[in-house]
C-alpha cells in the first residue's frame, strides 16, 4: 500500500515530540558525561538532570527529591505497585491486599496480578461505571472490609483508552486517613490535565515523557521521599537508591522541556483538541449514525481528557476498520492491548459492561499538537467507504462476527 | 490487484509475497495468530504459529517493504481444524489437519474476510502452478519438483477459491526459493520447514490425542480375532502402522504386522501381514472440484496422502459418493484420508475417504 498521506491520529499511543525538546535532547546528546561522575563533565550532566527534576517537579507540584528518574510509565508503574507492595508488607506481613480499579493499565495491572500469583497479594479490582469511572463508594466498600490489611491503593488519573477521569481525589481522601499510600498513573493526564501531585494528596504517581511530546525511553515515579519502596533494579543507586542505573541525561533534559512546552501551551491547546474532537464526534455520527462514544460524555477536567474520542461501532471489527484506515494513510489504535500483534477485547470497554463483540469493535482516536482540522476532516472522508467494508468483511466468516 | 498475502513466518511464504509485490501487485502481509495462547504451539523453526514466526513474518513484510497486520484467526482455527481433528480420531479417522486448515481457515475464512475487505486474491507460499485455460477456467497442477509439490493439500479448493489464489513460487525448486530469499536480504532463507501438526507442541499426536480423548481401553487383535496385547487409546494407532505396535511375540510366520484396520466403538485394532495390507477399491464422499463437477467415469490417477504416490485409477462419481477403483493395490489407505484426483499434472479434485476394500474384505469408517 502506498500512500504519501499520512493523517496521525493516536497520540495517546506517542505523540510527535515538541521541536524544543529535540533542540534540547541533540544539544545534550553532543555533550556527554555520566552524571554519578566527579570530574567537571559529569558535575556539568548532574546539573542538567537536577535542574530537569526540578523543572518537571514544579510542573507537577512535587519537590524535587519526589522525582524518580526511570526508563518510562511501565516501569513507573512496577515500581510503585512491587515496590509499595514489599515495603509495606515487609513492614506490616497483615497488609497483602491491593485495591485497584478493573481499568487500569496492563502496566500496572499485570505486576497486580504478578503479585498475587507469586507474592500472596490479595487483589481487589474495583468495577467501573459504564462511563468507565470508579465509583468511590465501591473503595469505601473494599476500605470497609478492613484497612489494616491493605498495602496500598492505586487509580490512574485518566484511562488510556476511553479518557475517563478518575475520581482521584475521592479516593485519597478515603485512603489517606488509614495511612494507605494512594498511587496515580498519570501517564495520559499530565500534559493535557493540571496534575498536582502534592496537592491531590497523592503519594506517588506515574509520569512519561513520550505522551507529553518528550522522547520515549524516559519517565519518572513521583514518590514522596519520606516513603519507602523496594528497588526494583539494584546497582549503584542513582535515583535514591531506589532505582539505578546511568541516567540518560539528554532524555531527561528533554523531558522536562517537553513538560514545560506542554503546560505552557496547555490553555491554548485544550480548547483547540475540544474542538478538533466535537468535529471528529459530530461527523463521526452523521456517518454512522448508530456509533457509540464511549467514556464521559462530559468535556473538562474531572471528566475526560480533551483529546481522546472512543468510539464502538456495532457489527464491525476494530481491527478491519484500523487495517482499512492505514491503507488510507490513516493512523489509529484499536485502544487495547495486543498480544504478538493478536487484538483482544479490551478489559475497559468490558469492564465498563460492554459485551465481547462491542470491545472487538471500536477504535481510538486520540489527538495532539499536531492536530489539525484536515487530519480530522480526511478521516471523515475516508470513514464512510472503510465502515461500510468493515461491516462487509464482519458478516463473512465462521464466527458471525 | 490489491492482494494479501498469508505470510507464516517461514520462507515461502515470504518469496511468495516478495514476488507479488514485484509483479506489481498492491500487498498487504498478514500472519495468521491460530492459538490464543501461542506457546502452547510448536515453537520456533517447526511450526506456523509461535510469537516467533510473527516476528519472522513481519520482519519479512519490513524488508519486502509491504503492511503487515496479524488476524486472529485462533476460533476459526480451533473450532474447524483441531475440534474436528479430536472427532475424527475419535471416530477411528485418520484426518490431515493441513488439508482441512486449508479448506475451512486459508482459503474460507481468511479470502472471504479479504475479499470484503477490499482485496481480489489471497497469495500463499504453496508449491502449485495455476493455469488459466482457454475456457477462462483456472486449472491447479502439480509443481515440478515432486518433493515440494504441495498441490495434494490443496486438492480441496474450488474454482471461486482458485481464482482468488496466487502461488508466485508455482513450479520453482526450494533451493531456488531460498536462494532468492537469501539475495532478497530476507533473514528466513536458512529457516527449515516446517513439519507435523502446528498445533501438537511437542509432535508427540497420540500423547496430545490421549491428553484430549482420554484413556479408551480396547485391544489389539489378529485377523483370526486372538488377542495380542491391550492398549490404552484406538487413536495411537494408523491403518498401515509397523513400528511401535509393541506386540511382543512375534507372528507365527515371522513376518511384520501393519495395522489392517480400527474399530472406533470397541477400539479394537486388527494387524495382520502387509499383502492384507493393499486397498484395491476406495469410497470417498464430499468431493469438492476444482472446475467443473465430473460425472459418470472418469481415468485419472490418485493420491491418497501426502507426499505418496499417485497410482492410476478410475473414479465413479454419483453426487456426493465417490467409488474408485484402483488399478494397482495401495498400502496403508485409511478413512478420513483425502483421496485428490488428478488428470495428469491437474488435479480434478478430492474427497474424504469414508471406507475401504481391500482383498474382498470391507472397512467402514
Amino acid at each position: 500500500m502506498t500512500t504519501t498521506r499520512r493523517v496521525y491520529l493516536d497520540h495517546a499511543a506517542t505523540t510527535p515530540m515538541v521541536p524544543e525538546a529535540i533542540a534540547t535532547m541533540t544539544e545534550q546528546m553532543a555533550r556527554g558525561g555520566n552524571p554519578s561522575s566527579l570530574h567537571t563533565s559529569g558535575r556539568e550532566a548532574r546539573r542538567v538532570v537536577e535542574e530537569s527534576r526540578e523543572e518537571i517537579a514544579a510542573l507537577v507540584g512535587a519537590r524535587p527529591g519526589d522525582v524518580v528518574f526511570l526508563s518510562g510509565g511501565t516501569e513507573a508503574d512496577n515500581l510503585a505497585v512491587k515496590g509499595l507492595f514489599w515495603a509495606r508488607r515487609d513492614a506490616d506481613p497483615r497488609r497483602r491486599r491491593v485495591i485497584a480499579p478493573a481499568v487500569e493499565h496492563h502496566a500496572l495491572l499485570d505486576p497486580l496480578v504478578w503479585l498475587a500469583t507469586h507474592e500472596g497479594a490479595e487483589l481487589d479490582l474495583l468495577p467501573v461505571d459504564r462511563s468507565g469511572r470508579v465509583d468511590p463508594d465501591a473503595l469505601r466498600d473494599a476500605l470497609a472490609r478492613g484497612t489494616d490489611d491493605v498495602a496500598l491503593v492505586s487509580c490512574m488519573w485518566a484511562n488510556n483508552e476511553v479518557g475517563t477521569v478518575q475520581p482521584v481525589d475521592d479516593v485519597v481522601a478515603l485512603a489517606s486517613p488509614h495511612g494507605i499510600p494512594v498511587h496515580s498513573d498519570a501517564v495520559q493526564a499530565a500534559g493535557h490535565l493540571g496534575v498536582d501531585f502534592a496537592g491531590r494528596g497523592l503519594d506517588a504517581m506515574t509520569v512519561t515523557a513520550h505522551k507529553l511530546g518528550g522522547p520515549t525511553g524516559v519517565g519518572a515515579l513521583v514518590i514522596r521521599r519520606e516513603l519507602d519502596a523496594t528497588p526494583q533494579l539494584h546497582g549503584g543507586g542513582q535515583e535514591r537508591d531506589v532505582r539505578s542505573g546511568t541516567l540518560n541525561t539528554a532524555a531527561i533534559a528533554a523531558f522536562a522541556t517537553a513538560a514545560r512546552v506542554a503546560e505552557r501551551e496547555r490553555a491554548t491547546l485544550t480548547p483547540r483538541l475540544e474542538a478538533l474532537r466535537t468535529r471528529l464526534v459530530d461527523g463521526v455520527r452523521a456517518a454512522v449514525p448508530d456509533v457509540l462514544v464511549n467514556g464521559d460524555p462530559e468535556p473538562g477536567d474531572g471528566h475526560r481528557l480533551p483529546n481522546v474520542a472512543h468510539l464502538t461501532f456495532p457489527g464491525c471489527e476494530g481491527d478491519s476498520l484500523l487495517m482499512l484506515l492505514d491503507a488510507r494513510g490513516i493512523e489509529c489504535s484499536t485502544g487495547s492491548a495486543c498480544s504478538a500483534g493478536v487484538p483482544q477485547a479490551s478489559h475497559v470497554l468490558l469492564a465498563m459492561g460492554h459485551d465481547d463483540e462491542a470491545a472487538r469493535g471500536s477504535l481510538r482516536l486520540s489527538l495532539g499538537h499536531t492536530s489539525t482540522e484536515a487530519d480530522v476532516d480526511a478521516f471523515l472522508a475516508e470513514l464512510p467507504a472503510v465502515h461500510e467494508r468493515a461491516s462487509a468483511a464482519a458478516l463473512v466468516g465462521s464466527r458471525g462476527r | 490487484m490489491r492482494v494479501l498475502a498469508a505470510m507464516s513466518g517461514g520462507v515461502d511464504s515470504a518469496v511468495a509475497a516478495a514476488r507479488a509485490v514485484d509483479a506489481g501487485h498492491d500487498v498487504t502481509g498478514v500472519h495468521l495468530a491460530l492459538s490464543r495462547n501461542p506457546q502452547s504451539y510448536r515453537s520456533g523453526a517447526r511450526g506456523c504459529c509461535s510469537i516467533e514466526d510473527s516476528n519472522d513474518a513481519r520482519r519479512a513484510a519490513d524488508v519486502i517493504g509491504i503492511a503487515f497486520y496479524v488476524w486472529d484467526m485462533s476460533a476459526e482455527f480451533h473450532a474447524e481444524v483441531v475440534e474436528d481433528f479430536i472427532a475424527e480420531y475419535d471416530a477411528g479417522r485418520t484426518p490431515n489437519p493441513c488439508l482441512r486448515c486449508n479448506e475451512k481457515i486459508k482459503f474460507a475464512a481468511v479470502l472471504d474476510r479479504a475479499l470484503a475487505l477490499g482485496f481480489d486474491a489471497v497469495v500463499t507460499g504453496h508449491y502449485a502452478r495455476l493455469v488459466e485455460a482457454p475456457s477462462g477456467e483456472v486449472e491447479m497442477h502439480r509443481a515440478g519438483d515432486a518433493a515440494k509439490d504441495q498441490s495434494y493439500v490443496l486438492g480441496v479448493l474450488t474454482q471461486h477459491q482458485l481464482r482468488h489464489s496466487l502461488f508466485p513460487l508455482s513450479d520453482d525448486d526450494k533451493p531456488v526459493v531460498r536462494a532468492e530469499a537469501e539475495r532478497r536480504g530476507l533473514s528466513v532463507a536458512a529457516k527449515p520447514d516446517s513439519h507435523d501438526i502446528c498445533f501438537v507442541s511437542d509432535g508427540d499426536t497420540s500423547g496430545w490425542l490421549h491428553d484430549k480423548l482420554g484413556s479408551r481401553p480396547g485391544s489389539v487383535v489378529d485377523e483370526a480375532g486372538a488377542v495380542l496385547r491391550e492398549h490404552d487409546g484406538a487413536f495411537a494407532f494408523t491403518i498401515g502402522q509397523r513400528r511401535g505396535l509393541h506386540l511382543g511375540t512375534p507372528a507365527p510366520d515371522g513376518k511384520p504386522r501393519f495395522v489392517l484396520d480400527i474399530e472406533p466403538v470397541s477400539g479394537t485394532v486388527t494387524v495382520g501381514p502387509r499383502e492384507h495390507l493393499a486397498v484395491d477399491e476406495i469410497v470417498a464422499t464430499r468431493p469438492l472440484w476444482c472446475g467443473r463437477a465430473p460425472t459418470g467415469s472418469l481415468e485419472c490417477t490418485v493420491q491418497l496422502r501426502a507426499h505418496g504416490d499417485d497410482v492410476p485409477a478410475t473414479a465413479h462419481v454419483d453426487g456426493d459418493t465417490v467409488r474408485l477403483t484402483l488399478h494397482e493395490g495401495v498400502d496403508g489407505v485409511a478413512p478420513g484420508q483425502a483421496a485428490v484426483l488428478y488428470d495428469g499434472t491437474r488435479v480434478v479434485g478430492s474427497a474424504t475417504i469414508t471406507s475401504t476394500v481391500r482383498r474382498g474384505a470391507a472397512v467402514q469408517g
